[in-house]
């Protein structure tokens, strides 16, 4: 599984790149999204992937034991609100940017200034 | 300990100058030469102990870590600098404070005094390349703040910055030279470099490092061709040009090469370039000093001129040639520093330096005229004075030179007469020539003037009547620290009839047929640097930094081009090559195909995730891409909850859905796509996208493999249930153990979200 997911990683990366080079100031949105579900799934594949066991502790003393790791789930836990955040922010600084600018093209923007 | 703690209070005094002066009035100058003054003294006490060859050192440790150390070493070369430095340093500053009164901001003027007499007498008891080098740039940037004293003036900025420039390139090249000096010795202390020069001398980096103190050096004593800065800095106030053209500053260079001669010294590369330069600037030097007509430049081209012949002196490195290099730099510093605070004086009581329009003072100033016709008789190697000693030793060092010594003798004679008729002119022209119109009567300088000059023109006269009583025990340790192989020549005013001799009459004759016949000769010189030398250094210097300027606007406006993409392209390109490069050294992965872990419904989702992505890029429609996007969040919340990620599944749920309505909440008010690249640009975009995708896709296969300890991790499920009494490990996490992380992420979105309500609700409208 671990080759079919490099493959996608590798794509979702490629794809957040080739829209963060793009001139539409909402495809540079679209690229942060993808870099950031990108960047989640390299952290996710990295800690090690677990088929179907959950971390969490059953009975009194519990049994740990092939378990999957708690610590990157909650690291990217805090990257998935935290990229929520960040692209909600942005979106709307590009609502914003088009209402003052009239205009979604960031090179028109640096003739206009 | 004295002269660590010398230099400090001197510094101190430098500090405190500028705040005294108004309640110390017109005696300041007379009240901040005491403790240089105190200095000479110490320094001339200790004259005795140096002639026994004992060499003072003290260290005060400044950074231990890196080796570093202030560390002053004192021997007979240090003793006869220091002497000259604050003796003169002395005269200077009663000059100064009675030179500067009519002037604005006095007491800074002298504060930068005293800062430079600080940083140069710094350089001379240095015993640690590093210590040098803080005093050597102290000399640079207190010489730039006199220089441009007059800062009104945009001749006098402009010649500053010259200076600035010119040694400050020269200060960064001798950083350099040191550092390279030091590797062989993996030390910068004095003492270990002088106790054997052949290390370096027998070590690849010998040419580069000398390369850079060359450099270093002949940049801070104007040689040629760094010598147009020196005459461009007598812009500055008298005192500022007497005492940088005699003891400070200019000799720095000749003392740094002084001081690594035993070091450095001795080589075919070292006496060549030495020579080489030394013997151009000479002569340029005295040359370009034929036709000038203010007082303080025809001083200056001859300094640059006594520097070069330093140079040539140092660098031929016989007996005679050192022994000559330490009596002429005494001659020198002693007549060039009267000269300049005459020319000071003259200025001051005619009005003009033009010595088109001097003439007749002898009447009105007598006393001062004597001072300075001898000091220029010394200047013109006569007897009885100093000078005639240091010319004599000078042609009997060229003439026993073991290299070219026709050629050098040659220079050597033609720029002694052109001192020999400068001596006559200024003498004769100045004091008995046609009188002009003074404004006002002309008058004798004042105490405070001509103290200085008068004792130093008496210096120069005891000295050159009583050579070797009075100016051995002076020069003789200087010249063994110079030489360790050399004696001292025992100086006599009186050698017998020989070749040396007959040479110095007709350097007397010859200047003064030059004198007699000038009003032939200078039209015609004159003419001739006219065609051949028009081009003047100091603007091809400054067209030089314009071009610089030019160059960097330039690069600045290609790399700095306001492109986010290109910004962005750079960085990506940048990082995936070279961590190609480092894939590609790294190990082979060794990948094991393993179909039985792929279940089919898994391999559906990422083919799903893998075309929805695609699509989303290429797309036209936004709709389309936003609902590709969707498709991409669910298949993600999908691998999640296949790879025991529970929470995450859910918060991806959640915040995908949210996502979504927000986009489109936002492209219902954006236009449609346009088409704003060629396809040349997106193949390119494309290509880039290609080599940082590959490289994450070889990175995660990387990380796949390789398998690392969860110390960490352990800890969190064996404590999760005991300590914190919770069962899901990643919320405990969250919201326990790392809960103030949580904090900050919750800070995060409220900030944002802030942000979101003052982007939508508080918009001032604008026209």
């Amino acid at each position: 599984m671990l080759f079919l997911f490099a493959i996608m990683i590798g794509v979702l990366y490629g794809a957040a790149v080739y829209l963060l080079l793009r001139r539409n100031i909402f495809k540079l949105v679209l690229g942060l999204i993808f870099l950031g579900h990108a960047t989640n799934m390299l952290l996710f594949v990295a800690g090690g992937l677990t088929n179907g066991k959950p971390a969490f502790i059953r009975g009194l003393q519990g049994e740990t034991v092939g378990m999957s790791d708690p610590l990157p789930q909650a690291l990217i836990l805090t990257a998935i609100v935290i990229g929520l955040g960040v692209t909600a922010f942005a979106l709307t600084l590009v609502y914003r940017f088009y209402k003052v600018t009239k205009t979604v093209d960031f090179d028109q923007l640096s003739e206009n200034e | 300990m004295t002269t660590g703690l010398f230099l400090l209070i001197l510094l101190l005094v430098a500090a405190i100058a500028p705040f005294l002066r108004k309640y110390l009035k017109h005696q300041a100058g007379w009240i901040y030469a005491l403790w240089p003054f105190a200095g000479f003294l110490y320094y001339l006490s200790l004259l005795p102990v140096i002639q026994q060859g004992e060499i003072l050192i003290e260290s005060y440790e400044w950074i231990p870590v890196l080796g570093l150390s202030f560390t002053f070493y004192v021997d007979g070369l240090s003793v006869l600098f220091s002497l000259l430095v604050l003796g003169i340093g002395t005269f200077i500053l009663v000059y100064a404070g009675y030179y500067m009164r009519p002037y604005p901001m006095k007491g800074r003027f002298l504060g930068y005094l005293l800062l430079f007499m600080t940083a140069m007498q710094g350089i001379v008891v240095s015993g640690n390349l590093i210590t040098m080098f803080v005093f050597w740039e102290l000399t640079s940037i207190s010489s730039y703040l006199l220089i441009g004293y007059y800062h009104e003036k945009p001749e006098a900025r402009a010649s500053a910055l010259q200076a600035l420039l010119i040694t400050g390139f020269g200060g960064l090249a001798l950083l350099g030279g040191f550092v390279l000096l030091a590797i062989p010795y993996d030390s910068y202390e004095l003492t270990t470099l002088l106790s054997d020069g052949d290390v370096i001398k027998n070590h690849y980096l010998y040419i580069p490092a000398l390369i850079l103190i060359l450099i270093g050096a002949f940049t801070k004593s104007a040689q040629f061709p760094f010598h147009f800065w020196l005459p461009g800095a007598m812009t500055a106030p008298s005192p500022v040009s007497a005492y940088l053209h005699s003891a400070t500053m200019v000799k720095a260079g000749v003392f740094l090469l002084a001081r690594l001669n035993p070091v450095l010294g001795g080589t075919e590369v070292w006496s060549y370039s030495l020579t080489i330069v030394g013997v151009t600037t000479m002569f340029v030097g005295a040359w370009l000093s034929v036709t000038q007509v203010d007082l303080k430049r025809i001083l200056a081209y001859t300094t640059v001129s006594a520097l070069g012949t330093l140079v040539l002196l140092i660098g031929t490195g016989t007996e005679y040639a050192i022994n000559a290099a330490i009596v002429f730099l005494l001659v020198h510093a002693l007549y060039k520093g009267t000269l300049f605070m005459m020319a000071g004086n003259i200025e001051k009581k005619t009005g003009t330096r033009d010595i088109r329009y001097l003439g007749g003072l002898f009447k009105y100033m007598p006393f001062a005229a004597i001072i300075m016709i001898l000091a220029l008789v010394s200047m013109a190697g006569v007897p009885p004075m100093l000078g005639f000693l240091g010319k004599e030793l000078i042609y009997e060092a060229s003439v026993a030179a073991p290299k070219a010594h026709l050629f050098i003798l040659t220079l050597g004679f033609l720029t002694n007469v052109i001192l020999v008729f400068l001596s006559l002119r200024l003498a004769i022209d100045i004091f008995w020539g046609k009188e002009p119109v003074y404004d006002k009567k002309p008058q004798e300088p004042s105490l405070s003037l001509i103290l200085g000059p008068f004792l130093m023109v008496l210096a120069s006269f005891v000295l050159g009547l009583l050579p070797s009583a009075m100016a051995g025990p002076l020069t003789s340790k200087a010249i063994t620290a110079i030489s360790p192989l050399h004696d001292a020549i025992i100086l006599k005013l009186w050698h017998g009839f020989n070749i040396v001799l007959a040479l110095s009459v007709l350097t007397l004759l010859s200047g003064y047929l030059v004198f007699r016949y000038r009003h032939q000769l200078l039209p015609a010189i004159d003419r001739f640097n006219i065609r051949y030398f028009r081009r003047e250094f100091t603007r091809v210097f400054f067209s030089m930094i314009d071009a610089f300027l030019v160059f960097t606007k330039l690069k600045t406006r290609a790399l700095q081009h306001g492109y986010h993409r290109f910004y962005l392209m750079t960085l990506f390109v940048v990082a995936s090559v070279m961590v190609w490069v480092m894939i590609w050294r790294a190990d082979p992965i060794i990948l094991e195909l393993n179909f039985s872990d792929m279940p089919i419904n898994l391999i559906a989702v990422v083919v799903l995730i893998i075309a929805a992505t695609l699509s989303a890029v290429v797309s036209n429609s936004r709709v389309v891409a936003l609902i590709c996007m969707g498709v991409i969040g669910f298949g993600i919340t999908i691998i999640f909850i296949a790879y025991s990620g529970v929470d995450l599944a859910i918060t991806m749920i959640m915040v995908e859905t949210l996502m979504i309505i927000l986009a489109m909440a936002v492209v219902y008010h954006l236009p449609k796509y346009q088409n704003f690249s060629s396809t040349g640009a997106r193949m390119r975009d494309a290509l880039v996208a290609t080599l940082v995708g590959t490289f994450f896709m070889v990175l995660v296969l990387q990380a796949g493999t390789s398998t690392l300890d969860a110390p960490i991790s352990a800890y969190y499920k064996e404590a999760s249930y005991s300590l914190a009494f919770g069962r899901n490990i990643v919320n405990v996490i969250l919201v326990d153990f790392r809960a103030l992380d949580t904090l900050g992420e919750i800070t995060v979105i409220s900030i944002a979200a802030l942000g979101i309500y003052a982007m939508i609700k508080l918009t001032k409208k604008t026209n």
